[in-house]
């Protein structure tokens, strides 16, 4: 069949104890309406979700992987930014 | 016992209770049965999920329904003997239900048609004096407020998409219509069921779920539903035309070749 009416969205599951909405995977639609009953149906069938969003693929601004370098490995040796490379000194009760 | 009965091993119910219950249940077994044809067949993966889901559906209405009906009269030794064993004049379901796919523009057509009636029809069960019946109504009528949304947006957006697509949701309604007649047929087997205080009436909406339904095909690139004659009935009877053949042999294959068969 044609796929020149179908989009492609992405789909993002809140699950049921809470937290943040997170990415499930994708689907092909044609529209808002059709993405989300296909979404409901693909990653909802065994009780994962209390709440979907979509996206149309398109519409996502990605960073470029071959900017990577640039971007991400700067802060690969900077360890003083995680909490572990403090110790804590002898005099504090609670942290 | 006859011989007949003997071998099937399942007996013809006679209470209005199960009865009643008994049209039900096939009616969604065999909605389900015909639509598990697709598995694997849709046009689009995501639709052959959203398929199967809806058959799921129904075939899991159908045996909270058979298994019910066994708790009032001992028909069967389980469900699947009264579900898969009966020889085709003992199914009550109405004809409409197993009518053929043909193609994607049928299938939603007679999910919209039937969901919308069912939401109807087990709505006027949620007041009965069966509590388990009421709460199997409620827990399926989510469901069916799903089937209708699905099928809804789908006839939309065929009727009111390509010429050819348009087309053939035309040709499924020409097809379809002459047959929802008897879904809301007020025979014996309802006004007992009435009578037993097991549902209202919910045949007294009929002319309101014709209106929606109608107005539905206007917004569906302006469908009329064909000028009828008279609606073909007789399922409810046990009367069916050659498609409940067709869909029996293929559902009642694996339990007539080896009765007792499990999972």
């Amino acid at each position: 069949m044609s796929n020149n009416n179908w989009h492609l969205y992405e789909v993002f599951i809140r699950s049921k104890n809470g937290l943040a909405h997170k990415h499930a995977g994708s689907v092909h639609a044609q529209d808002a309406e059709t993405a989300i009953l296909s979404a409901r149906d693909l990653y909802t069938r065994r009780g994962e979700a209390s709440s979907l969003w979509i996206i149309k693929s398109s519409d996502i601004i990605a960073s470029d992987p071959g900017e990577a370098g640039e971007l991400y490995d700067p802060s690969d040796d900077k360890i003083y930014r995680h909490s572990t490379f403090y110790t804590v000194p002898d005099g504090v009760k609670n942290m | 016992m006859s011989v007949a009965e003997k071998y099937i091993g399942a007996k013809t119910p006679s209470k209005p209770e199960t009865i009643y219950m008994l049209r039900l249940a096939d009616n969604t077994l065999i909605l389900g049965q015909r639509l598990s044809e697709m598995c694997g067949h849709a046009p689009e993966m995501e639709l052959d999920i959203a398929l199967t889901n809806i058959s799921l559906d129904l075939i899991g209405q159908a045996k909270l329904l058979f298994e019910h009906i066994l708790t009032l009269e001992d028909l069967a030794p389980n469900a699947d003997v009264l579900a898969m064993t009966r020889p085709l004049e003992q199914y009550t379901n109405c004809l409409f239900v197993a009518q053929p796919n043909v193609d994607f523009a049928h299938i939603m057509l007679k999910q919209y048609l039937f969901s919308t009636m069912q939401k109807l029809q087990y709505e006027a069960l949620l007041e009965s004096r069966d509590e388990t019946l009421a709460a199997i109504a409620e827990k399926s009528l989510k469901e069916i407020a799903y089937h209708i949304r699905f099928a809804k947006t789908w006839l939309l957006r065929l009727g009111d998409g390509t010429e050819e697509s348009r087309t053939r949701m035309a040709d499924a309604l020409d097809c379809l219509w002459r047959f929802t007649g008897e879904m809301f047929v007020r025979d014996a087997g309802l006004a007992d069921a009435v009578n037993a205080g097991l549902s209202t009436d919910f045949t007294q909406h009929y002319d309101g779920w014709t209106l929606e339904v109608e107005s539905v095909f206007t917004e569906a690139g302006g469908l009329t539903p064909p000028e009828t004659a008279r609606m073909i009935m007789g399922g409810h009877q046990g009367q069916h035309d050659d498609n409940l053949g067709h869909i029996l042999a293929d559902m009642q294959f694996m339990q007539r070749s080896y009765p007792g068969l499990k999972w």
